[in-house]
């Protein structure tokens, strides 16, 4: 999933500052799963946003609601009949980074402001605790390390590690994160490939990944 | 073709290559360097010059290894894959050729996040095992890493690095075969404190035959102060300064700190000749670079063989 997190209090409010009537839109998506923006994250930050203005004496509307998804165009079209009802003139969205823009894109004459910041794809490894695995590269080859991703959870990315930074099988750059070429070795070590491990990797081709501009998938079969 | 140059020939020649490492200027001033690298004129075979250490901003390796050239020093390009993609890479690499550049060390390089920029994006688009095997094509098939020709013939004498102080023993060892595999001609490895330690790496590195591929030549480290060692222990990844340095460079009072680390860097030295496998020294002294000289005198590596006459040895000998 997409693991986002708010953004500080203070931020948003500089971001609102001005805007008397606000839609806040949450998301019951990823970010609901890991508690940045559903309907519950909704609620406490519309109260707080509420409180915080009025105490500056600047008090805001900020009307609720949660969708079922932001990164769907027909679930954005759902906010046509509540920006329609009432003159909103700014939207806080609590999605992940894809609903804010389908918002901008979907209604052009409405100032939009993201109120999480996307962190990255991922998951809970325990309560309240979320990691990253994956960085799109758009060609996973994982396979090869065990089935663990070193593009992503090497902080130097490296196909052929480890790096000699690494200490107590700790990494070099976050010495409170595991070296991924000490599990892939471990890995490797319990599978019995341990002669994987003197392959050479070559390059990796970028060209499939965000590096080459913002990609697309598109399946013919599917297209209409 | 293997770039002839004199840290090459000297281990080609069986003799015990010494090379030292001298970090660039934050900024323009040449002078510190300079008188550095005057001193050490006809006492080291070669010598390494960082690039970006710590991922800290220095000027560049290149331009640092032509001003030595110029002055008649024989320079290894450090060059780490950290902050340049493949194309500035191969750029740098044939540049630095024609500028006679011909020694080069490939690194990844230490995390931006321990460096003066940490805010600033990483690159690692290729490890330091791409790219020796991205320099070896270059220079043995005239190629690009997209298989384009290149004009010229440049010629290098292709290092990597090795830590033997780590913890699964068996995993960097696969990584130094490979790192031997994709066409290493010499390996300088971090500094040694811990000899006992040293000696299950390198033991290792015999028993796989790797030694006897590939010249391995190990690090050394001048601590000029209890302080300063408790600092690169804690801030500089990859560098193991065992608590009994530590402890010794404590009994001695602070002025006397520097002389102390100097006769342990010596008797790392002495004690590195006398291991099999072990074909030279390399020599770090981060900060007093002013005292290599002094430390390639002390410990009996003088005179270096002269490799622009193969037979004479040394220059002293030679004007006599």
């Amino acid at each position: 999933m997409i693991v986002a997190e708010r953004k500080p209090i203070k931020e948003i409010l500089a971001m609102i500052d001005g805007y008397n009537n606000i839609l806040m839109v949450g998301c019951k998506g990823c970010v609901t799963v890991c508690n940045a923006g559903g309907k519950t994250e909704v609620a406490i930050l519309a109260a707080a946003l509420r409180l915080a203005c009025k105490l500056k004496g600047k008090p805001v509307t900020i009307d609720e609601i949660t969708l079922d998804r932001q990164c769907e165009p027909e679930f954005i079209q759902w906010l046509d009949d509540s920006l329609k009802k009432k003159d909103y003139d700014a939207i806080i969205s609590m999605a992940c980074s894809i609903g804010p823009q389908y918002i901008a894109e979907a209604f052009d004459n409405m100032v939009v402001f993201p109120a999480l910041n996307t962190s990255f794809m991922g998951g809970t490894v325990e309560h309240g605790i979320w990691s990253e695995y994956c960085s799109a590269c758009g060609d996973c080859i994982i396979q090869n390390f065990g089935g663990l991703c070193p593009i992503t959870r090497c902080a130097k990315g490296l196909l052929n590690g480890p790096c000699g930074g690494s200490l107590d099988g700790k990494c070099e750059a976050n010495s409170d994160e595991e070296c991924i070429w000490e599990l892939i070795y471990q890995r490797m070590k319990k599978l019995g490939k341990t002669d994987l491990l003197l392959e050479q990797k070559p390059p990796k081709d970028w060209s499939k990944s965000l590096s080459a501009g913002p990609r697309k998938v598109i399946r013919e079969d599917l297209t209409v | 073709m293997k770039a002839e140059t004199n840290l090459q020939k000297i281990i080609k020649q069986g003799q015990f290559a010494v090379t030292c490492e001298l970090t660039p200027p934050r900024g323009t001033d040449m002078d510190l360097i300079r008188k550095n690298a005057e001193k050490l004129l006809g006492k080291v075979d070669a010598v390494n010059v960082d690039d970006n250490p710590t991922a800290d901003v220095r000027a560049s390796s290149w331009a640092v290894c032509k001003a030595l050239l110029d002055m008649g020093i024989e320079p290894i390009l450090e060059m780490t894959t950290r902050d340049r993609n493949r194309i500035a890479l191969q750029a740098d690499i044939l540049g630095a050729s024609v500028l006679g550049i011909q020694n080069v060390l490939c690194l990844t390089g230490d995390h931006p996040s321990r460096g003066d920029h940490p805010q600033a994006k990483r690159v690692f688009d290729l490890d330091s095992v791409q790219l020796i095997t991205l320099i070896k094509q270059i220079r043995d098939e005239g190629h690009l890493s997209n298989g384009k020709k290149i004009s010229g013939r440049p010629t290098f004498f292709i290092g990597g690095a090795a830590n033997p102080f780590v913890g699964s023993l068996d995993l960097h060892i696969a990584r130094l075969r490979k790192k031997i595999e994709a066409g290493t001609d010499f390996i300088q490895t971090q500094p040694v404190l811990d000899i006992k330690l040293f000696k299950v790496w390198i033991n290792q590195v015999i028993e796989h035959g790797l030694s006897e591929r590939c010249p391995i030549i190990a690090g050394v480290i001048l601590l000029k102060s209890l302080d300063f060692a408790q600092h690169l222990r804690n801030k500089v990844p990859g560098i193991m300064i065992p608590d009994s340095t530590l402890q010794r460079l404590g009994t001695v009072p602070e002025n006397k700190q520097q002389e102390e680390g100097m006769k342990i860097c010596i008797e790392q030295i002495e004690e590195l000749k006398k291991i099999d496998g072990v074909k030279g020294v390399h020599i770090m002294a981060i900060g007093c670079e002013e005292r290599i000289s002094d430390i390639i005198e002390e410990a009996g590596l003088l005179p270096r063989p002269n490799m622009v006459n193969p037979g004479s040895i040394g220059p002293s000998q030679q004007i006599s």
